[in-house]
């Protein structure tokens, strides 16, 4: 059978698997909809929040980032993971105590104010949105790649099915989609990386074959001979870092302390029953998460061989003898090649090949490869190599069957549409509970409320569908905005409102504003205004969060300790939480 | 001092205990001492590099489930466990 239709197929049936969910699991009430009825299984909500949490973005690129900058990528392997141990032991037993519905909840009570609630709101509203964009076009994406359906097209496709489970299923919907995703998308991550592995090592766990001795005989251990080979082509060595220390430390912080604060994985945590299932949840979903970060370390490593042995090394390779999968990655516009020095060959090496990304003419060159209109840069390197690449061309690269190459479609998919599921949950939850119930209209019913809830759910696809089909230049660059906000304004909130009785309204909010003003004044500064200048202190915006939380920290300190204390019954709220007994099941009152 | 007080003390002792191991495997052997520990080879990995991709992320694991069992033992122990 053709991949094509292989595609169909799988694709076809996991859809119909998350409608048929999505029917069963319809959301009866504003509980049901916002916290599925707050009694998901620990190891469900585990599942349910790998899948939230892993995004088009680490299923399709994070192998590729790896593999082409080695050692420096640790940070998003170490600040992607670390943060749930943060979740694990300060926020999420407590937030589940709590047993509110949203974040905004708990800002609100805590600090006893409607001004901290909307602060909240917008911080919620503004990360959750910056992040789903990207996830539809990255639907979107798949289908083109995959199903040679416009890109366009593939959105709405995306669209049509998140609205059915998210508007008619709700949390409830979304959390036992999410645990069918999460199976998708890992056996699709491992199916092809188990062979890969055995192919390059001879050993079939991902995780050890990259410690591994090749599979050829010659008793070099991989890494040892993906540092000479990336030395022979000028490259820095594969396991050595290039990025400077205090960067490392100040975007792995960031990062992780980001993960802790993101408002859609946090309120994954107010859906299990009880204080110890959220300890133990955050445990179960670092476990899955820790599947597919272990085992992408290896696929790029595996993949940067494959790649430069593919291209013939340092001698390079004739274009008309490089292997089929080249050029049909080539016609997708992932790869690119300019023959700078006219000799027909192939020549991989340090640096990028062309400048940006490949604008295609409709020309072909005189060896029948694409012609492009980028200007060339210095170096002596010709082939331009997008890093998706590493996943996406995997299966073809290890010539393993065509429903394996299908699989990878319906993983990407699945790992897009439950992200993109979540962070929908949460824009519509703070419109229809924070914003109308909370703020605008308390009087309203649950009935009427539930409504709008799915009003907002509606209204927020179509708006994250529309930046999908006409993405804002700057997605890409902003994805650092949203853990630094969350880094700088909830992370440090939310551990004060336990850990602290003595922090009170004024802390909060000005240490909120100024955590968010300082991190937004900084990163639209580097990647926007003055693109050129010298990082202070040499850390880059992705990292500037670190600093944004510190900040909020001490205004938030320097500022309570001015200020009254807060009101009994708020001290005594926060000596509640710190106690299991009685957690109950989430209430809206 | 009162018995959730002790109670919520040890609890920060426990967070804290483990939260230096958290940083250590991750910031001290994955960035600060990647250099030092690269000297040192297990297999084909040299342990700085291992820590910084893999390690840390296992070590990060077996942390939360250590904090899972001190508190549900704890929280029998002061009886304030959930029914």
């Amino acid at each position: 059978m053709s991949v094509i239709l292989w595609t169909y197929i799988i694709v076809g049936l996991t859809f119909a698997l998350y409608i048929g969910i999505a029917i069963w699991s319809r959301a009866g009430s504003t509980k049901e909809f916002y916290v599925a009825g707050g009694g998901v299984h620990p190891v469900a909500n585990g599942m349910a929040t790998a899948a939230d949490w892993m995004s088009a973005a680490s299923f399709i690129s994070l192998a590729g980032i790896i593999s082409f900058i080695g050692d420096d990528a640790s940070v998003y392997l170490m600040g992607w993971t670390g943060g749930y141990v943060l979740l694990a032991l300060l926020l999420a037993p407590y937030l589940r105590k709590f047993g509110k519905f949203t974040v905004p909840d708990f800002v609100g009570e805590r600090y006893y104010s409607k001004t901290a609630r909307l602060v909240a709101v917008v911080c919620a509203l503004f990360v959750s949105f910056t992040y789903v964009a990207g996830q539809m076009r990255g639907v979107g994406i798949v289908f083109s790649r995959f199903l040679q359906v416009d890109i366009n097209t593939g959105v709405v496709i995306g669209m049509i099915i998140v609205f059915f489970y998210a508007v008619l299923g709700g949390m409830k919907g979304i959390t036992y989609t999410q645990v069918a995703q999460y199976c998708v998308l890992i056996f699709a991550y491992m199916v092809p990386a188990i062979f890969i592995s055995i192919q390059l090592t001879g050993n079939p766990i991902p995780q050890l074959g990259l410690g591994a001795e090749m599979a050829d005989g010659s008793g070099v251990y991989l890494l040892d001979k993906l540092d000479g080979l990336s030395k022979e082509l000028g490259m820095t060595e594969y396991t050595v870092g290039k990025k400077s220390m205090i960067d490392m430390f100040f975007i792995t912080v960031a990062l992780m302390v980001g993960t802790a604060g993101l408002p859609h994985v946090i309120v994954r945590f107010f859906t299990v029953p009880k204080v110890k299932d959220a300890r133990s949840s955050a445990g179960a979903a670092l476990i899955f998460i820790a599947i597919l970060y272990t085992t992408a370390p290896s696929l790029g490593a595996f993949g940067k061989i494959n790649l430069i042995n593919a291209v013939g090394g340092k001698e390079g390779i004739e274009y008309a003898k490089a292997p089929q999968w080249v050029k049909s990655w080539e016609t997708a516009g992932l790869i690119a090649w300019m023959d700078k020095n006219d000799d027909g060959k192939i020549q991989y090496a340090a640096g990028k090949a062309i400048a940006g990304k490949p604008k295609f003419t409709e020309e072909t060159g005189k060896y029948g490869e694409r012609k492009l209109s980028n200007d060339p840069t210095d170096a002596a390197n010709e082939l331009y190599v997008d890093r998706d690449i590493m996943v996406l061309a995997n299966p073809e690269i290890a010539e393993l069957p065509n429903w394996v190459i299908a699989l990878i479609a319906a993983g990407g998919l699945a790992a897009a549409l439950s992200t993109a599921a979540g962070l929908l949950l949460v824009i519509s939850s703070a419109v229809s509970h924070d914003l109308l119930k909370k703020a605008l209209m308390p009087d309203i019913s649950e009935k009427t409320e539930l409504v709008y809830a799915r009003v907002a759910a509606a209204a927020a696809i179509t708006m994250a569908g529309y930046f999908g089909i006409n993405p804002p230049g700057f997605v890409a660059s902003v994805v650092a905005f949203a853990f630094g906000l969350a880094a700088a304004s909830f992370f440090p909130v939310i551990l004060l409102g336990i850990f602290s009785t003595r922090m009170n309204m004024q802390g909060a909010i000005a240490g909120m504003v100024s955590g968010l003003v300082f991190t937004s004044v900084y990163i639209i500064y580097y990647k926007f205004i003055n693109k050129e200048a010298e990082f202070l202190f040499g850390i880059s915006p992705e990292g500037i969060g670190t600093l944004g939380m510190l900040i909020n920290f001490g205004v938030a300190y320097v500022v309570s300790m001015a200020t009254p204390p807060p009101p009994k019954e708020v001290q005594e709220l926060v000596r509640n939480i710190r106690i299991p007994r009685g957690a109950g099941e989430a209430s809206a009152h | 001092m009162d018995k959730m007080e002790q109670y919520w003390k040890k609890n920060i002792q426990y967070v804290l205990g483990l939260l230096v191991v958290w940083f250590i495997v991750s910031y001290g052997f994955g960035i600060l001492l990647v250099d030092q520990l690269n000297a040192i080879r297990i297999g084909g990995f040299k342990l700085g590099f291992w820590f910084a991709q893999q390690g840390a992320v296992y070590v990060f694991v077996v942390l939360i489930f250590i904090y899972v069992r001190l508190m549900n033992n704890l929280d029998k122990e002061f009886d304030v466990d959930e029914k």
